[in-house]
């Protein structure tokens, strides 16, 4: 049966490794999420209706998902203008800012959220220059695009600078001299090659987005139906002890996480497929 | 070339060879002014605020933040759910590359992608899984109660809950390196008499040890400041189940801002710290990820 299940090889510890890891897998990732969906199945189609369809929980949904989405797209095009900086131009303190991209990643969330709300509240840094203009950014929907644009950053500049850095720069000059110009450059060459990063990159981001709790709970304000995330409702429903409910907000975000999952999958093996096509 | 001297001085600039013509040269400076904008509004400003907040009542205030028993508990309870995590997180993630990266078996890209898994899940419900698991209406609720054992609002439910979120960290570094440098040295050592475990820590571990502490490092940071699932399951009971991160949380609701951004910036130098050491990694080995 071994044989069949695995290809022949003389290295040792297959069984022990996989089973393992199997087994640690199952123990706190798998479990744990079973619980998650048998919950959800015990409680009935129409309590999971009704919970899913309550107001409150749209409006949470159409912030959650909204300012994810918009979110991404500002990473889109700021993550491509930064890592065209980055990866084309050389200037003072550019490896110090490579460097720098990532700090989303290793900051705890909750840092960047009192952070961004000292900054952008009324009497903040930047704050004080948009009050005037009658622009509110701190505990208004405003401030939780922000949150999850600092969040979803590095996912985006991560994702385009290896593949800016695969552009044939010859077939950039060739197509100059044959009279291209540079929008058209851009569009013909540039960014066929760049766009299955690009859109991973805007998934990665927008997945990363949508669950984000820490950094946003700090900025957003949390007035229901107004500034309330998904995720923030979920702890709001745990708080009330009511779990099922909980459970059910828990796994429609679940669902969409496994939806985003697989089209992060499609999108990077549509992008390996370009490059072999390619030649390259 | 009638339009005045002007147009055909920019006409002439523009026909000279090389790159460097004075529209790509603003368009140069243009993409990097706004980068620099972007960023300094969206990652420097927060930054030097973390610091500017912290010292804003001076060095004594801040230092004084530390003394207070409630923040040291956190600091404590930080570094035990880390010390616990990552080791158990790093055995995993070498177990995993060694299976995902050695051998070929059916199966395999379902297990990458459960792997990864926690990635793609929000952290609230990485510590909600937990709850449903082991509190009063879950599963082993009742049992566990009789045996009188707490996992939610305890130790073990902040560790676990860490673990889920940290989880594929070390493996997913590990396992596209261990599969890039190939099979053939361990080949050779099993061949010429040497055990699996004497095969892996002298002859797989040295080829990937810098993708091991860039993997490491980025669990640990990411166990110390795990917020979401940690605040689910902890509790929030005052000098035993916060967190730094959850004891930041709580000062800052307190408005207690000094005592907030001192803690909050100790956890900045973590960050900073863990930048310098991946940065220094990636020089080291040429590799570039995420």
């Amino acid at each position: 049966m071994t044989s069949t299940f695995r290809q022949p090889s003389i290295l040792p510890g297959f069984g022990l490794t996989l089973g393992f890891s199997t087994f640690f897998l199952s123990a706190i990732v798998l479990v744990p999420l079973a619980a998650l969906v048998m919950k959800t199945a015990s409680m009935g189609w129409s309590d999971f209706f009704h919970v899913l369809t309550d107001p409150r929980a749209v409006a949470s949904y159409r912030l959650s998902f909204g300012a994810a989405m918009l979110a991404a797209f500002i990473n889109s095009v700021f993550g491509f203008v930064i890592a065209w900086t980055l990866v084309r131009y050389e200037f003072p303190g550019r490896a110090f800012i490579d460097a720098l991209i990532d700090m989303p990643f290793a900051l705890p969330t909750a840092v960047s959220g009192i952070a961004l709300t000292a900054v952008f509240a009324e009497n903040g840094t930047i704050g004080q220059y948009l009050a005037p203009l009658g622009i509110k950014v701190a505990y208004t929907w405003i401030g939780v695009v922000v949150a999850l644009t600092l969040i979803g950053l590095p996912f985006v500049v991560r994702s385009i600078q290896p593949a800016l850095l695969e552009v044939q720069r010859d077939l950039e000059d060739a197509a100059e001299t044959l009279g291209a110009g540079r929008f058209y450059v851009f569009r013909r060459i540039i960014l066929p090659t760049v766009l299955p990063a690009l859109l991973t990159g805007f998934t990665l981001a927008f997945a990363r987005a949508v669950g984000e709790y820490g950094s946003v709970i700090f900025i957003a304000g949390n007035l229901p139906m107004k500034t309330e995330i998904t995720p923030l409702l979920i702890v709001i429903k745990l708080e009330q002890f009511e779990y099922a409910a909980a459970a059910a907000l828990g796994f429609i975000m679940l669902m969409m996480s496994f939806v985003m999952l697989l089209s992060i999958n499609l999108l990077q093996a549509w992008g390996r497929r370009r490059l072999v096509a390619s030649g390259r | 070339m009638a339009g005045g001297p002007n147009k055909a001085l920019l006409a002439e600039i523009a026909s000279r060879p090389g790159r460097d013509t004075l529209a790509s040269t603003l368009i140069k400076w243009s993409f990097i002014g706004a980068s620099l904008v972007f960023l300094a509004a969206l990652l420097f400003a927060p930054l030097i605020t973390v610091f500017a907040a912290a010292l804003e009542k001076g060095w004594q205030l801040y230092f004084s933040s530390f003394k207070d028993p409630d923040t040291l508990a956190a600091i404590r309870l930080t570094l035990t759910t880390a010390a616990i995590v990552v080791p158990l997180n790093t055995v995993f993630g070498m177990s995993a590359a060694w299976a995902i990266a050695k051998f070929e078996f059916k199966g395999k890209s379902l297990l990458i992608t459960l792997i990864d898994l926690p990635m793609a899940v929000s952290p609230v419900i990485s510590g909600l899984v937990y709850v449903l698991l082991f509190g009063m209406q879950g599963w082993f609720g009742l049992w566990l109660q009789e045996h009188d054992i707490s996992i939610i609002y305890a130790l073990p439910g902040i560790v676990l809950a860490t673990m889920f979120v940290t989880f594929p960290y070390v493996a997913r570094e590990l396992i596209p390196l261990m599969q890039q440098v190939g099979n053939d040295e361990e080949e050779a050592a099993i061949t010429l008499g040497a055990g699996g475990l004497m095969t892996f820590f002298h002859v797989t571990l040295p080829k990937v040890r810098w993708g091991l502490v860039y993997g490491v490092i980025l669990c640990n940071a990411r166990a110390m400041g795990e917020f979401g699932a940690v605040s689910v399951i902890s509790g929030h009971i005052r000098g035993l189940t916060t967190t730094m991160p959850l004891h930041v949380e709580m000062l800052y609701n307190e408005y207690n801002f000094v005592g907030a951004f001192a803690v909050a910036s100790l956890l900045t130098m973590l960050a900073l710290v863990t930048l310098v050491i991946k940065t220094l990694v990636e020089w080291r080995t040429g590799i570039r990820k995420h």
